[in-house]
């Protein structure tokens, strides 16, 4: 994305620790963040993600000797919140409750001694932006609105400044779910229309993969892996990852020779024997760890599995019906394998097979992902 | 099945009636207020307008000289005083306490500790806080003797009987209850809200002004009014400190029923004093909220 352009990164993290007494909440981040990007920090509560968020906004500073955290090339370690040019909407809002709805929004523009003439118009485009009647809405407070519509307000609030970054520390977290679709994409609908860049902060891997140009993942303070939504789904770098965001089925053995074409592995495991394609960190000899998506993952009858994929026998466990998708369950050895199947039709085209039946869980070499350690 | 217990069917009785609930819940502390409140109110009320007996009590009969006598400047003067001495109380407890009340907002786990040190005071009876003061405040007291020992000053400041002794123990005794009050809003204020102001290019001056202090208003408001009102009632610091020099409605009204032996007068004073109460509170009310008009009116 920066890479080519001679535009410094919008924002830049180098080698940032931060600790707070004996708790170390980020641990040597580093990324970059390009104009107009949606950038997602994704991770389980106390990750570090909210601390890295409010880093950047200010709040936080890095700890002395703690690495750099750039905004537009410029070092800003030092620099106070009001004094960095930002914006950002609140997890709960933070709408002022003694303010109007257009006074709340006014409240940036004042703050940067906008001319008086100018704000009045401003406010009103900012609420159009977010699809709130200026009419309606500008003469109420807070207390009178509803979530979603607080929602609207927050991000009308940041908006208004035409910031560069734009912070958000999950925002969505409080709206029902229906509402929170919608909210995600008009979020990045406006990503792209305003072009201002994006900082989203969410434990919510699904939103991540929605919204996001890119994802960093975090783990313990740490990055576990940086990427786009596919390379982050398709390409998990740890079992964190993987398990973090969607589902996988893990499988673990030793690589005991190379494959046909001189490329992959084979790997000799629990409940058999199967190839994996070529990755740095696997040697013969060596223990290996893999995903598969359940999806990628077929159920076949042992007999039906084309010679060039992998298969490990088991028996059919249980098959949950859950609409788009069936998932079998199949024990193979002593795991218990997820294989999602696309539902064409129970009632006209049923499954070959039934709970109990000996079949085989099949998936060509390719799909799976070799694991590093965490 | 057996039916229903009386007990069962009283709460029934009760759940059904949530009228009836709430007055029986009302019903002691009404009880309370009517006979040792409203009573005597009403008898005072009826004595401010009869003549005086100079036994004390009251003779029978209908005058308005009670009151008339306020047009008295030496009444008038006496009122007056009586009003600033309560208003500067209350602007210098603001002053002092609004700090007190941040700091200890601001105080993290010492905040419950730094709370017991504001109500620390009330342990010990006003009378002995005050006395307290006038020992300190003596010309041959610890401030005074302090100062003389380190050769500081020559000879002992005139302290005690000054407007400054009736202040300061005004001030010490009714400190907490701007406090207090001013903290629990404050303790309340979501920080959070602070961070938006700051992110949303606020300094630090902005932040309290625009953000904090509004917000922190009901507590301002009911800290103004809790010292106020005794303020403008007190008589025991005047009376401790002031000495004869600075006499209070308060002071009035005591002396008219002690020493003076004038229940009439005392009556009288006491209504002119709760008639200064309403007023002042009311207009104190009024000036607020055109403020905020005032304010809402600016900004839109």
């Amino acid at each position: 994305m920066a890479a080519g352009s001679t535009e410094p990164p919008v924002v830049e993290f180098r080698h940032v620790n931060k600790t707070f007494g004996d708790y170390k909440a980020c641990n040597d981040i580093s990324f970059h963040v390009a104009k107009g990007e949606f950038f997602s920090l994704l991770g389980p509560s106390g990750c570090g993600k909210t601390t890295t968020l409010r880093l950047i906004a200010g709040f936080e500073e890095p700890d002395a000797g703690g690495g750099e955290v750039l905004i537009n090339g410029e070092v800003v370690n030092r620099k106070r919140p009001y004094e960095r040019q930002l914006a950002m909407v609140f997890q709960n809002y933070a709408l002022f409750p003694h303010l109007s709805i257009e006074r709340n929004i006014a409240f940036g523009l004042e703050m940067k001694k906008t001319p008086k003439s100018e704000i009045p118009g401003r406010v009103e485009k900012a609420m159009q932006m977010v699809r709130m009647d200026p009419g309606m809405f500008a003469r109420r407070k807070p207390a009178q609105l509803s979530g979603g519509q607080r929602q609207r307000v927050a991000l009308a609030r940041a908006l208004v400044l035409e910031p560069s970054v734009l912070l958000l520390d999950e925002p969505l977290g409080a709206l029902d779910l229906k509402l929170r679709k919608e909210m995600q994409l008009e979020l990045k609908h406006l990503n792209k229309q305003l072009g201002t860049t994006f900082i989203f902060v969410t434990h919510d891997q699904e939103e991540a993969l929605t919204m996001s140009d890119r994802i960093a993942v975090m783990s313990n303070a740490r990055i576990a892996q940086l990427g786009t939504p596919a390379e982050i789904y398709e390409c998990p770098r740890t079992p964190f990852v993987a398990r973090f965001i969607g589902e996988s089925n893990f499988f673990e053995g030793k690589a005991t020779g190379r494959t046909a074409d001189g490329h992959g592995f084979t790997v000799e495991g629990e409940g058999g024997r199967y190839d994996i394609p070529h990755h740095p960190v696997v040697a013969e000899g060596k223990r290996v760890q893999i995903a598969v998506r359940p999806e990628w993952l077929d159920v076949l009858r042992p007999e039906d599995v084309p010679a060039d994929e992998n298969a490990l026998p088991g028996k059919v466990q249980e098959i949950i019906y859950l609409g788009e998708t069936l998932h079998v369950l199949v024990k193979v050895g002593e795991r218990t394998v997820a294989v999602a199947v696309r539902n064409e039709g129970q009632l006209t085209r049923p499954l070959g097979f039934k709970s109990g039946d000996a079949v085989a869980v099949a998936w060509k070499p390719e799909d799976c992902q070799v694991l590093e350690e965490d | 099945m057996a039916g229903p217990t009386l007990r069962q069917r009283a709460l029934r009785f009760l759940h059904d009636r949530p009228q009836l609930k709430a007055w029986a819940l009302l019903a002691p502390g009404l009880g309370w207020l009517l006979v040792f409140f409203v009573v005597p109110l009403l008898l005072m009320f009826g004595y401010s307008f009869m003549p005086r007996n100079v036994y004390g009590g009251v003779d029978l009969g209908f005058t308005l000289e009670n009151y008339s006598r306020f047009f008295d400047p030496l009444y008038l003067g006496i009122v007056l005083k009586t009003t600033l001495y309560a208003i500067a109380c209350t602007a210098l407890c603001l002053m002092f306490g609004y700090p007190v009340a941040y700091a200890i907002a601001r105080a993290g786990r010492w905040r419950n500790f730094m709370i017991f040190l504001v109500m620390l005071p009330f342990w010990t009876s006003f009378l002995v806080r005050m006395y307290a003061m006038m020992f300190l405040m003596r010309d041959s007291g610890l401030i005074n003797k302090t100062l003389m020992d380190l050769g500081v000053i020559e000879t002992g400041f005139e302290m005690l009987s000054t407007p400054f002794a009736v202040l300061a123990g005004l001030i010490f005794g009714f400190l907490p209850f701007m406090v207090l009050p001013i903290y629990a809003s404050l303790e309340k204020l979501d920080l959070s809200l602070l961070e938006a102001a700051e992110v949303l290019g606020a300094p630090p001056a902005s932040r309290f002004f625009r953000v904090t202090l509004p917000l922190s208003m009901p507590g301002v408001v009911a800290g103004s009014l809790l010292v106020f009102i005794p303020a403008l009632g007190s008589f025991l610091t005047s009376d401790v400190l002031g000495g004869a020099k600075e006499i209070l409605v308060g002071n009035l009204v005591q002396n008219q029923f002690s020493s003076a032996r004038d229940w009439p007068f005392g009556s009288a004073a006491s209504f002119v004093m709760m008639a200064l109460v309403l007023v002042a509170v009311s207009v104190y009310l009024r000036v607020r909220d055109a403020g905020d008009e005032m304010a809402k009116e600016a900004k839109s």
